[in-house]
């Protein structure tokens, strides 16, 4: 059997869904179609397609997170993300393509959630594929007319005096929320700081971690 | 907030391909940054040369997108739209 | 489909499967070479019906799309891909049968 993933997982640390062994699906037939003509007429070759699959799978939000705890420790670049997040982003090496990003910050006053109500747009250069709900008709839906009940899903209750901001990636712009830092996380470096950053907290619908989860830095020396 | 730019976004709803959510037809909100030039996506859809379009960030209130229906007439919603769908217009009178 | 009524957000997430990034992985080469725009894309992502959104995964509704592109764009005619297709089918009854590597 031509296995070229076996070896591989995903990046939440599973296996693949054993595709190869399912029915051939009309789909897929396409699919193989689409890739072999592809090829033959010199649009691409297998290596290039391999080495894309390989792109994409090295983005994730760990990328977003090393990026959201630089803000929280380095003003200047705090700075330099809210007044262009693609710049500021690249600057840290990370191959964001032609991604063109908006940071929107979270305050005491204000929380920011991202939605495509028109597609599936997502910060995908950067974070990564975006997870299933954010492409569900539910959410597509309803979190630009109820923020408040499907933040509330996620286990976001927010209260009264905070304005819910819903940002609608309908065009050219993707967004990356920038949490809040926690309290206590005076003195954390910034890798120590980047763990607390989860996937959901940089698209709105999460909350960074409790400091008290994340392990003490072992002693040095 | 007299230094704001209101904006309508127009009502029509063409077939085809556009950019401008359905719920937003015919509300008014304020321009929050503008963007761009971006090319018209409304061409390139279709394979065609694009024109460049301007493209600017409008802010809406749950109020005005909702009405009554509003969850928090406060809060609101950010998209970026296309300028040719956008024309300038009074502020919303205060209920 | 901003502001209608639905469900609660569904909470399952699946890891992507080898042919699922297969056709991302396609959609972004093809694009980048400048046979058809994101745009083009969305537009017939947009066009389908909305039965299509139940009865298609995420990623067979990317397939259509980016062969609706590529035959707009003349990379390849419908006929080159039937043939294509119905010898892909005769290879075998699974992914990993047809797929040759």
């Amino acid at each position: 059997m031509p296995h070229d993933h076996h070896d591989h997982l995903s990046p939440s640390g599973h296996p693949y869904r054993p595709d190869d062994d399912h029915p051939l699906t009309y789909w897929q037939q396409m699919e193989i179609a689409i890739r072999e003509i592809l090829i033959e007429k010199g649009v691409t070759t297998a290596a290039e397609i391999n080495a894309q699959i390989d792109t994409m799978d090295a983005r994730s939000p760990a990328n977003g997170a090393t990026v959201i705890a630089r803000a929280w420790t380095d003003p200047a670049f705090h700075a330099a993300l809210l007044d262009d997040a693609s710049a500021a982003s690249a600057s840290m090496g990370f191959d964001i393509g032609p991604l063109k990003l908006i940071a929107v910050e979270n305050t005491q006053d204000v929380h920011n959630v991202i939605v495509c109500t028109l597609c599936s747009c997502y910060p995908r250069n950067l974070l990564g594929l975006p997870p299933d709900w954010y492409k569900s008709r539910a959410y597509r839906s309803r979190t630009v007319k109820e923020p408040r009940k499907v933040l509330a899903e996620f286990g976001v209750t927010l209260p009264d005096h905070v304005t819910v901001r819903v940002h609608d990636s309908t065009a050219d712009m993707r967004y990356i929320v920038v949490p809040a830092r926690p309290d206590g996380t005076d003195n954390w470096s910034a890798d120590r700081l980047a763990k607390l950053v989860t996937r959901d907290s940089m698209i709105g619908t999460g909350l960074p971690k409790d400091p008290g989860t994340i392990a003490q830095p072992l002693p040095s020396g | 907030m007299s230094d704001r730019c209101y904006m309508r976004v127009a009502t029509h709803m063409p077939p085809g391909h556009v950019r401008t959510p359905a719920y937003l037809r015919g509300k008014v909100g304020w321009v929050e940054r503008k963007l761009g030039p971006f090319p018209n996506p409304e061409q390139l859809a279709y394979g065609l040369t694009a024109e460049t379009a301007r493209l600017m960030r409008v802010r809406f209130t749950m109020a005005e997108v909702w009405g009554p229906q509003a969850e928090c007439p406060d809060d609101t919603i950010d998209a970026e739209i296309y300028a040719h769908w956008l024309e300038p217009t009074d502020p919303p009178h205060a209920t | 489909m901003g502001g209608d009524a639905a469900g609660p957000i569904p909470t399952e997430q699946h890891d992507f499967s080898l042919w699922e990034k297969r056709v991302d992985a396609l959609m972004v080469i093809a694009s980048s070479r400048g046979h058809f725009t994101v745009d083009g894309l969305r537009r017939v992502l947009e066009d389908m019906s909305p039965e299509s959104f139940e009865t298609m995964t995420y990623y067979e509704r990317w397939i259509a799309s980016v062969n609706q592109n590529l035959i707009e764009s003349g990379v390849y005619t419908t006929a080159e891909l039937a043939e294509r297709m119905s010898e892909i089918a005769a290879r075998g009854t699974t992914y990993g049968e047809a797929s040759r590597e």
